[in-house]
């Protein structure tokens, strides 16, 4: 969930070194241009708003969601289609009516956004691991090792994402036994949809290394005697995360959606455990006959969050970018 | 994977068919699924078949009232000499599709093939000891033993052209387990009454008319496009748009809707299908349980709780909407055999259900994969979806694995799954055929969908004593005696026979064939 985090994180890029004594971190970090262009974004507002409320609802799914749809226990079929607002077969209530299982659609979408966001936020946050070690290290040797991490990364730009997504994704399925497949399969698609966005991080970073690998104080460090490890992680990184944390932020909407995507078509997670692409698929059988309910809300749901995640990643970029303030 | 693939490019092809205004005679045909392969022997699955009885031909067919009609054999007897064989006449003046002469030549060379090592027919044919040529327009068949109800087996094995099969090295079935490929995989040569003009697995198929068939009358439909559509609602959608003319496979929650919808007639009919659920058998601890040191469903008193577990009318009311039979037995009413002791079931309890597992030593339950197919029966993985709550009622913990048909029966004709749904069709009309490949031991020629490996060497010897009964008062007898123990057994767990659904255009008529096996020859417009 980096985007709850990027304005904390964020902040510290703004301390100038040489700055004046400052009033205060909190002070300062008030003061500084990302809130300032925060508040002056009433769209950004209204975006973290809603990120945030979805995430809330998700993280607290098991205390506040009124029932547990992935308990199959606890679910009666006989309460399958109920319309929203209206009460069942066996007399409970649906704010939002239920599906052909009987589950609740509100409470499976607090479950489903779980899922989702689980799968967005490790997958993105794998990926960032790769592509910032690959690209830090292309971007600080150059030469042969450089080539050839670019290279695969440009090949694999070449393709769109969901291609190599489903790729990684029949091959793991393939090596893995019929029998451990779907407890596997959380986090298969992770390691699917983050194997498949890792070049954008790579090329970014090894962009920004190759400049700071310019500068003084990287010379200086290397004439100490430091490690290149040790210059990379300490001394290079903080000063490439700024557009890092952008990729990331607009990363995550795209690996949200690209979940979606695999889930809704059937290769994603077990439908007895939806994200909200599973709900999605399950919803869009029931389009002519009726019940719109059961595609409609988590549809609703699922353009929310990418949606504010997006707008939040569009404000952040250009926050961090001096050039457009 | 391929599924993925299949609906990206279904929905490509949704778009881009439009453009082809059809022709009166040109019937554009959705289905779920595409046939697996067009190898003639290598699946015994229906909708492999049902697209192959368009291109080639069997020995005897069925009506849609389940009569057994002439095809390639005009005649058969059993012959007087010998009460074991039996004689086919074949019919004159039949050519394949590439020109060559139909003779017994072909039929010898055919029954052989699907009775070999990797043919998925086998087990139809093992009381078949050799097939001979008497004349170029006669064939006998040598039993183990007297047969009476053998033409039965022969309504999905297909004759095949021996010279085109030799010329193109496919004298071998294709081992579609293995995941083999042969020329016949996607090339044809029959002497149906459609000719195979193109072919794009899981996309389009096209059937011309062949104008050289045996047939007196020409069927009205001269052209034939069968489109795979596995989405439902895009399926759906394509007929209400007009792009397809006929959709097999509705889903039983839009047939409120098309019935009701202008232009566009639905017609019912109960299927000779049964769905049920397989379960692994054997000491051996299951592969995807919590339990690791024994096997619950060996414990009769496991399988006994998880009968009761399941609540059938639910399933029928919510699940199928109504569009179901609920029953007890894995055995269709349209098969000799069943009988309406046999398709009761208990009403659920729950409470009986939990004590019986408590009892054989599972009081917190267990955990297990449940694979089931997602695009082969009418809500297939709803079904199992349902199914888990009902289990997860009683404290077994199942998780679903949901795949498509084309990678979920392997699993099970290869025993890599430990609890399955499966639908079984009988296109015998007769409970041989259920015993020989659900209820006898594996053994490469019986038992081939017997995914949970269940053997009972007594059964077994019962089983194969059917082929070979003449007095059919003994054989009744026997097939109820078998039937009684698969019950108490409990050896599958039947949930309903399906009801079919065919939606067409209202110019269209098309009745439904109890084995879902329907020929577009029989197709006729107008109202």
């Amino acid at each position: 969930m980096s985007e709850l985090n990027t304005p904390g994180t964020a902040v510290p890029l703004e301390q100038s070194p040489i700055a004046p004594k400052p009033p205060g971190r909190i002070r300062q970090a008030l003061d500084s241009d990302i809130v300032y262009s925060y508040t002056r974004s009433p769209v950004t507002i209204i975006a973290s708003i809603i990120a945030l409320l979805l995430i809330l609802m998700a993280v607290f799914a098991p205390l506040i969601a009124p029932y547990n749809p992935f308990n199959p226990a606890s679910l009666n079929l006989m309460d399958g289609f109920t319309p929203p607002n209206s009460t069942s077969f066996s007399g409970n209530y649906f704010a939002l009516g239920t599906d052909h299982q009987g589950r609740d659609v509100l409470s499976t979408i607090m479950y489903g956004l779980r899922v989702s966001l689980f799968v967005g936020a490790l997958a993105t946050l794998f990926a960032m691991a790769i592509g910032i070690s690959l690209g830090l290290a292309a971007g600080y040797n150059g030469g042969t090792l450089d080539a050839v991490i670019m290279r695969i990364a440009d090949i694999q730009l070449s393709f769109p994402a969901i291609l190599i997504a489903l790729l990684i994704f029949g091959i793991a399925r393939g090596l893995i036994p019929p029998s451990q497949q779907e407890g596997a399969a959380v986090w298969v698609l992770i390691v699917a949809i983050g194997l498949s966005n890792w070049a954008q991080f790579a090329r970014t970073v090894r962009g920004a290394t190759m400049v700071e690998r310019q500068k003084d104080y990287v010379s200086a460090a290397r004439i100490m005697g430091v490690h290149p490890i040790v210059i990379l992680v300490r001394h290079v990184l903080p000063n490439v995360m700024g557009p890092v944390l952008v990729i990331a932020t607009i990363g995550l909407a795209l690996a949200i959606i690209e979940e979606a995507t695999l889930s809704f078509l059937g290769v994603g997670v077990p439908p007895t455990q939806p994200s909200l692409g599973t709900l999605i698929r399950i919803g869009q059988q029931f389009l002519f006959s009726g019940e719109w309910w059961i595609l409609l809300f988590p549809a609703i749901t699922l353009i929310l969050l990418a949606l504010s995640v997006n707008l939040l990643g569009d404000w952040l970029r250009d926050a961090l970018n001096p050039k457009l303030r | 994977m391929t599924s993925a693939l299949t609906r990206i490019g279904a929905a490509l092809l949704a778009s881009s068919i439009l453009v082809s205004a059809a022709s009166a005679e040109t019937v554009r045909w959705a289905r779920a699924s595409d046939a697996l392969t067009l190898d003639p022997h290598s699946q015994n699955q229906g909708v492999t078949h049902n697209f192959a009885h368009h291109i080639y031909e069997t020995l005897v067919d069925r009506d849609v009232e389940g009569n057994l009609q002439p095809r390639l054999a005009t005649e058969w007897a059993v012959s007087e000499e010998d009460p074991t064989v039996w004689v086919f006449t074949l019919r004159q003046g039949v050519t394949f599709h590439d020109g060559a002469e139909f003779t017994a030549e072909d039929v010898v060379f055919s029954l052989d093939r699907a009775r070999s090592e990797k043919s998925n027919m086998r087990q139809l044919h093992v009381d078949v000891e050799s097939v001979t040529a008497v004349d170029d327009h006669t064939v006998e068949v040598k039993m183990a033993g007297p047969s009476p109800l053998y033409p039965n087996n022969l309504t999905n094995t297909f004759i095949m052209d021996k010279t085109w099969s030799e010329a193109n090295d496919v004298v071998e079935v294709q081992d579609y387990a293995a995941g083999e490929d042969n020329y016949a995989v996607r090339n044809t040569n029959g002497t149906g009454p459609y000719v195979l003009t193109s072919r794009e697995v899981d996309v389009r198929s096209v059937l011309t008319l062949n104008e050289n068939h045996w047939a007196e009358e020409a069927p009205a439909v001269t052209e034939i496009i069968y489109l795979p559509i596995a989405e439902n609602a895009t399926r759906i959608a394509a007929l209400l748009s007009g792009e397809v003319d006929i959709v097999q496979d509705v889903p039983v929650q839009d047939v409120e809707r098309l019935s009701s919808t202008d232009g566009i007639k639905v017609e019912t009919g109960p299927e000779n299908r049964v769905i049920y659920f397989g379960y692994k058998f054997g000491e051996e601890p299951l592969a995807s349980s919590n339990i690791t040191d024994r096997n619950p469903f060996n414990d009769p008193l496991v399988r006994e709780a998880m009968h009761l577990a399941i609540d059938r009318d639910a399933i029928q009311r919510v699940v199928m909407r109504g569009q179901s039979i609920p029953t007890g037995v894995a055995n269709p009413p349209f098969v000799a055999g069943w009988t309406e002791e046999l398709n009761a079931y208990s009403a659920p309890d729950l409470e009986r259900a939990r004590e019986l597992l408590a009892e054989a030593g599972y009081p917190d339950g267990f955990t297990v994969t449940l694979d089931t197919p997602n695009n082969r029966y009418v809500n297939d993985e709803a079904i199992s979806q349902a199914v888990v709550g009902m289990l997860g009622q009683i404290g077994i913990q199942v998780t679903l694995a949901s795949r498509p048909v084309a990678q979920h029966s392997p699993l099970v004709t290869s025993n890599q799954t430990d609890f399955y749904l499966l639908g079984w069709g009988v296109p015998t009309f007769d409970s041989a055929y259920v015993f020989n490949d659900l209820i006898h031991t594996k053994d490469g020629s019986y038992g081939a969908y017997n995914g949970g490996l269940y053997s009972n060497p007594e059964l077994d010897e019962m089983i194969q004593s059917l082929g070979t009964e003449v007095d059919t008062a003994v054989r009744d007898a026997t097939v109820a005696e078998i039937w009684a123990t698969v019950q108490e057994d409990r050896v599958l767990l039947p949930i309903h026979n399906q009801v079919l659904a065919y939606a067409m255009r209202d110019d269209i008529t098309l009745a439904v064939h109890p084995e879902n096996q329907p020929m577009l020859t029989t197709v006729t417009f107008g109202e």
